[in-house]
């Protein structure tokens, strides 16, 4: 299906995914990446630990709610995908990203700001596969 | 008040993913579909994410510790092995997949959508396989 070209509302969303990026790091010196945030609620170190990363999980949550109240509706979400597909790419993404140390948010944004040699072979690299992936799945497959 | 502020910072970070449609796995496939309904919308997003995570991470570090204590925690690994590369790339089939990310389908749950629930749940799977794959050395949790 055709999505709509938004490039302002997407560079704004960027601006404040940034901004929560370097409050995480201001206040709690933690670098933003959802997969390491998620396997640390999973995979419990201490008390304190887990405290910090259930309230910035219920932060996140909390955001369509928020959008809700100021626009009326809730994000656009259409998902093209069958419940067998989702199982699969999710358990790919989990087992990928904690090999890799590193999702979209933790090697995308927070890795190549600070010029991370490994942010810079990870990024390239998962946005190649993906590429790749959408076009085998619509165009050699026929999705 | 260190929870309070990760509250916050969570609903920055997840309002920022909800407008720039991050959370719309429509709109993130068809980033990747060049060949076919190309949407280069979510170019902008990290355009938009990595112009304040490199000026605001600079800005954070000429602090001694971050404001709720502790050390910044930041990896300075430079090292570029297979788990790298090969869970990055894994990491972008899933991705190319599924079309939610961790970072965008944690907000996403906010939607109260069943897709977004069954995708984390497999997500975590995946990250219970990681540890039956490579068993994790303390230094090297993810991010």
């Amino acid at each position: 299906m055709e999505t709509t070209f938004t490039p302002f509302t997407s560079f704004g969303g960027g601006l404040a995914i940034g901004l929560g990026a370097v409050l995480l790091m201001l206040g709690l010196g933690r670098v933003f990446g959802a997969t390491g945030i998620l396997s640390g609620a999973v995979f419990v170190e201490s008390r304190d630990d887990l405290s910090w990363r259930l309230a910035l999980i219920v932060g996140m949550v909390l955001a369509p709610g928020l959008i809700f109240v100021i626009i009326g509706s809730m994000p656009e979400l259409n998902v093209p995908i069958s419940p067998v597909m989702i199982v699969v790419g999710g358990v790919i993404v989990g087992l990928g990203a904690s090999l890799g140390s590193g999702c979209t948010s933790g090697h995308g944004v927070c890795g190549l700001s600070r010029l991370s040699v490994r942010s810079l072979v990870a990024v390239p690299t998962f946005m190649a596969t993906a590429a790749i992936t959408v076009f085998l799945i619509r165009h050699v497959f026929g999705g | 008040m260190k929870l309070v502020f990760a509250l916050i910072t969570g609903l920055v970070f997840g309002t920022g993913i909800a407008v720039s449609g991050m959370m719309d796995p429509a709109k993130v496939l068809n980033f990747f579909d060049i060949a076919g309904t190309w949407d280069p919308s979510l170019a902008f997003v990290m355009g938009g994410a990595l112009v304040v995570t490199f000026f605001g991470y600079r800005f954070a570090f000429k602090r001694s510790a971050p404001l709720f204590g502790g050390r910044f925690q930041v990896s300075s690994s430079t090292d570029i092995d297979l788990k790298l590369v090969g869970g990055s790339a894994l990491f972008g089939i899933g991705w190319g997949i599924a079309g939610f990310c961790p970072g965008a389908a944690i907000p996403a749950l906010g939607t109260g959508r069943w897709e977004v629930a069954l995708f984390l749940v497999a997500v975590v799977a995946g990250f219970f396989l990681r540890r039956l794959v490579a068993p994790i050395r303390p230094a090297q949790a993810a991010r």
